[in-house]
């Protein structure tokens, strides 16, 4: 099977008053399409930055990040947004939707993005898919979290992704409502063939992807990924 | 606390601070200049007419006036002054001039200044001249040339630099030349009917007290038909004088200080705005309402005391050169002072807008929920009635201070009451376009749109839109940066003459009937046109509704004003009207032997005096006594290059009386000018010519000293405004950006988020600016007809400028709010406003 995303000497540092800090060290590790991969580690180990970096929302200082055979690290910010639109889906702990759409029109803005003429039907479609037809004019704020994480998968399942990242997609949301989410995310990612990547502190949830990856201090601690990956002991 | 809360977001205070400091700073200025004004003029009134008493008449003093006059002391200065053309034989040059004949020690105060210095004494020991020096320079003359005034010739002995009482415009329209008075009758240029001014200059032992000389001898100078002026009344005059100007400034410091007010709310909104968060958590820890409202409101009053101290230095310092803005357009220097008062006036009023302007913001404080910790979005329910009530009764501080403020600015009730009354109108006209614009959005955005259309103008009615704040302010800043321009616009109109290429540009008076034949034989030699040829026959006004001088002044309640009396009308007589005139009420009356006679008044006029149709008004028609009735009111277009009279008489009644006539005609380049000037001076030397080009010119070279003053002063308004503008931009940069990075996170271009934006504030631009400019119009000509006493006309260039500046600045700011988005990766600006 052909790579979604590829990962090689991926290193990030950030400017800390005088120091660098160093937050990715040296990172490598490819998914297959269709696969899913959880990110797992501590509080600050760079969980969300690679994240952030294998979506293209970050600028890479050292190494390569490729989606879709897209090398990232050689495109403009405007490439990568194309790359992404036509690529990628997100998912946040916070659901990041945007406050003054309502929920329809948040789902729909990828479709739009990508010029697609159904982009009406296709998006109450799928508010329809995650139970929410009935709210698609309420605003974010009108909406529980639940209910907005379910509208933040509706959008980012919307311009069929190749790869979907989620950032501790059930965070946020209490056992049950999480649980339902999980269901979603992986029901999605296995009907429509989407790769997951997904940043998790939940053990359990990382469990159920197919590969795993730990960081430590912006190193890959342990990997299954073994192929492309340096594990460090 | 306070303190420590601040350090994040200072440059959200900062604007605050700017916003005050700006609007102080050109208070401080105005109102330092006006007191160094009104000082000047107090401090240097003797000079400004240059003695105690001034007693003069449009004739020459008869016997039985010389032993009033006599009586009135003996150290004394004889002075004449009248128009005439003066004559440079070596370059043929020909100017119209004020000719000042001087017998005596005049000036008592101040100074003839001259080059050399003896010159100003000296020129009175022979056939001397002091020429006014411009003039000289004009006419390429120097000291000991020879000049030609009537049939005299004289030599220049000095240039004449300055006069008592005299501002360089003035002496730019007509230029002074003294000559002594001994030669005035060996001119030739004194015959019956010239219009000559006969002034005794007197130095008194004692100060005259207005008041009590009025008492004493006003009756015996009405009996006399003497006119006169005291130091005390040249001082009012000259104060008057500069009304317009200073409603001008006030208006100029008013506008500046609003934008200022305007500039603090939206700062502190803004500051607000990003704090609720601090606050709502403050909220959790244990803090109160009123402790989280005076942790900001110490804040505000902080930067709020360093702004209005900041701008209060400024200002002080900025009045240093604004004397130098009005040089030539004041008859006297003016020293630069520091007022305390001022200064401290300038503090207080710094403070004053700042408690008042914060606080509506302020109060949105006491609403916060500690739930705003965990849930942003959490709003609380609508004010109670508390919160309702101290809302209300700020609204009205604001109001009164505005309207006090305005008033002591103005200083006149009904205008300051139309100013802050069209304040709050616009602000209505505002509120209701942003809600009709916000209506509009909601209902007309189709789905078949461009996705960029639609949201772009769908972000003026989404939830947390800022299409409200922004149209109010930025329409309000666009309307009093516009009310400076077209007032600018308006005042500058009213002086600038109308017409065309076409338009005559030569006038010839004080022509004697005698010489008539002769002069229509020359015009006609030179091949010009006679566009107007008017007889002027002057009079005077002896009773209105049988109501005499006397008994007017003695009647306070009749409120007719002395000069009604005192003026020479200048009067013409024919039975239609002319180009220049419309008849509004009435109609002309010709004469009908042994019949009542009906004359026909200017309107504006006769509307300023109350006059009816009907009236009666007696004249003296230099000596003879003629009753008339008002017959007809005429519209006047002053602006046109005629000859128009405030008195029209029927024909048939002045064709005997004493006369001179008026010859209008159009010259056709310099050179005929000059030469047909000369041939006028050398033929009829009495017979004085204003060259319209000329004084043309003159009048633009002063518009543009007035408008320099006038943009200086709008200028700070701009500054102001800019800020204002930037301010209210911010406050809606929040959630811009994290909506656009949302959009780019999503696969949203560049070039996608500036369309969006673009047309977000082109929308936003284009209806505040518009809204602006109508709100402009509409009280520029509400100011016009009250505040200038001016004929309103559209300034449609200014309305074109201002429109696409206002859109152009609006959409950049709005787009520069953005780069963030632009130049930071999507993850920073995620993680930050997480």
């Amino acid at each position: 099977m052909s790579q979604i995303l590829e990962v090689h000497k991926l290193s990030k540092t950030y400017q800390s008053g005088e120091k660098n800090l160093t937050v990715l060290d040296q990172i490598s590790f490819s998914l297959e399409a269709g696969k899913s991969l959880a990110i797992v580690g501590p509080s600050g180990s760079g969980k969300t930055t690679l994240l952030g970096l294998c979506a293209g929302l970050d600028r890479i200082d050292t190494g390569s990040v490729s989606i879709a055979g897209h090398a990232l690290d050689q495109l403009s910010e405007d490439q990568k947004a194309q790359v992404r639109n036509e690529n990628v889906g997100f998912v946040f702990q916070n659901f990041q939707l945007i406050p003054t759409l309502t929920a329809l029109e948040n789902v729909m803005i990828p479709l739009e993005l990508l010029g697609d003429k159904n982009a009406l039907q296709e998006a109450t479609a799928l508010l329809d898919q995650v139970g929410l037809a009935d709210r698609k004019n309420h605003y974010p704020s009108q909406l529980s979290g639940g209910e907005q994480q379910r509208v933040a998968l509706a959008r980012a399942f919307s311009n069929r992704p190749k790869i979907l990242f989620a950032d501790e997609p059930t965070g946020n949301l209490d056992e049950e409502t999480g649980a339902k989410i999980e269901k979603l995310l992986f029901d999605l990612n296995r009907d429509k063939g989407t790769a997951l990547v997904l940043v998790t502190h939940d053990i359990e949830l990382a469990h159920k992807t197919d590969h795993l990856i730990r960081l430590k201090g912006g190193k890959v601690f342990e990997s299954d990924l073994l192929s492309q990956t340096h594990a460090q002991s | 606390m306070a303190w420590k809360d601040s350090r994040r977001s200072r440059s959200k205070l900062l604007l605050f601070t700017l916003s005050i400091t700006i609007g102080i700073a050109a208070l401080v200025a105005i109102n330092s200049f006006k007191e160094n004004l009104n000082y000047e003029i107090n401090n240097q009134s003797k000079s400004l007419l240059g003695a105690d008493l001034e007693v003069y008449s449009q004739q020459p003093f008869t016997e039985e006036q010389m032993s009033f006059i006599d009586s009135l002391g003996s150290t004394r200065s004889l002075q004449s002054r009248f128009s005439s053309m003066i004559y440079f034989p070596q370059t043929g040059g020909t100017r119209l001039i004020q000719v000042r004949t001087l017998e005596g020690d005049y000036p008592y105060y101040g100074e003839i200044e001259t080059l050399p210095l003896s010159a100003a004494t000296d020129f009175k020991t022979g056939a001397f001249a002091l020429v006014d020096e411009t003039l000289m320079m004009q006419y390429n003359a120097n000291i000991g040339d020879p000049v030609k005034i009537g049939q005299l010739e004289f030599q220049i002995i000095g240039k004449l630099q300055s006069i008592p009482g005299q501002n360089s415009i003035n002496t730019a329209v007509a230029p002074v030349v003294y000559i002594p008075h001994q030669y005035l009758v060996q001119t030739g240029l004194v015959e019956r009917g010239s219009r000559v001014y006969y002034s005794y200059f007197f130095k008194t032992d004692q100060e005259i007290i207005e008041e009590e000389f009025d008492e004493t001898y006003e009756t015996r100078f009405e009996e006399l038909a003497l006119r006169y002026e005291t130091v005390d009344k040249r001082k009012k005059n000259t104060s008057i004088a500069f009304n317009n100007t200073t409603v001008f400034l006030n208006m100029s410091a008013f506008i500046a200080l609003l934008l200022g007010s305007i500039g603090v709310a939206g700062a502190v909104y803004s500051y607000l705005g990003e704090k609720r968060r601090s606050v709502a958590i403050l909220r959790c820890l244990g803090l109160s309402g009123r402790q989280a409202f005076y942790i900001y409101f110490y804040q505000v009053l902080t930067m709020g005391l360093l702004g209005s101290l900041i701008g209060t230095t400024i200002g002080t310092g900025l009045q240093l050169f604004l004397p130098r803005l009005v040089e030539g357009l004041i008859p006297f220097s003016i020293q630069t002072r520091f007022y305390a008062l001022v200064a401290l006036e300038g503090v207080a009023i710094g403070m004053i807008v700042t408690v008042l302007f914060s606080l509506l913001p302020l109060l949105s404080i006491l609403k916060i929920s500690p739930l705003n910790s965990i849930r942003a979005e959490f709003e609380s329910g609508g004010d109670d009635q508390k919160n309702l009530i101290l809302k209300s009764s700020l609204f009205g501080v604001i109001t009164l201070f505005l309207f006090s403020f305005s008033y002591l600015q103005i200083q006149e009730l009904d205008q300051a009451a139309i100013f802050i009354g069209g304040l709050f109108v616009t602000f209505l006209i505002l509120w209701l376009f942003s809600k009709g614009l916000i209506y509009l959005a909601k209902t007309m955005v189709s789905p078949k749109w461009s996705f960029l259309l639609r949201h772009g103008i769908a972000n003026l009615h989404r939830p947390k839109n800022q299409t409200g704040l922004l149209i109010i302010t930025v329409g309000m800043c666009t309307m009093l940066i516009s009310i400076m321009y077209f007032s600018h616009h308006v005042l500058l109109d009213q002086i600038t003459m109308a017409g065309s290429e076409e338009r005559p540009n030569m006038v010839l008076f004080d022509i004697q009937s005698h010489q008539k034949p002769a002069l229509e034989t020359l015009v006609t030699d030179f091949d010009l046109p006679i566009v107007q040829d008017v007889p002027v026959v002057t009079m005077r006004l002896l009773e209105y509704n049988g109501i005499t001088k006397k008994q007017a002044s003695q009647d306070s309640t009749l409120e007719i004003p002395d000069w009604l009396y005192n003026r020479e009308y200048r009067v013409t007589f024919r039975d239609s009207l002319i180009s220049s005139e419309t008849l509004t009420e009435g109609a002309l009356h010709p004469y009908q032997a042994n019949d009542s006679i009906f004359i026909s008044i200017a309107e504006g006029f006769a509307e300023r005096q109350e006059w009816e149709l009907g009236d009666e008004i007696i004249f003296n028609v230099q000596g003879a006594l003629m009753k008339t009735y008002i017959g007809s009111f005429r519209k006047i277009d002053w602006r046109r290059i005629q000859t128009n009279f405030l008195v029209l008489f029927p024909s048939g009644l002045l064709e005997e009386a004493p006369q001179f006539h008026v010859l209008v005609t159009k010259v056709k380049d310099n050179q005929q000018s000059a030469t047909f000037q000369q041939a006028i001076v050398r033929q009829f030397p009495n017979i004085s010519i204003i060259d319209l080009e000329l004084v043309l010119k003159t009048i633009e070279e002063v518009l543009v000293k007035i408008s320099f003053v006038i943009r200086f002063m709008a200028l700070i308004s701009v500054m102001t405004g800019l800020l204002v503008l930037i301010n209210s931009i911010m406050l809606s940069k929040s959630q811009r950006v994290k909506d656009s990075v949302l959009l780019r996170t999503l696969g949203a271009k560049a070039k996608h988020i500036i369309a969006i934006i673009t047309i977000e504030y082109l929308a936003l631009g284009s209806i505040a600016s518009l809204t602006g400019l109508i709100t402009a119009h509409l009280l520029t000509w509400v100011l016009s007809v009250t505040l200038f006493d001016a004929t309103y006309s559209i300034d449609y260039m200014s309305t074109v400028y201002i429109f696409i500046a206002v859109i152009i600045a609006t959409l950049v700011m709005g787009l520069l709010n953005m780069r963030p988005v632009l130049r930071e990766m999507p993850l920073t600006i995620l993680r930050r406003e997480n």
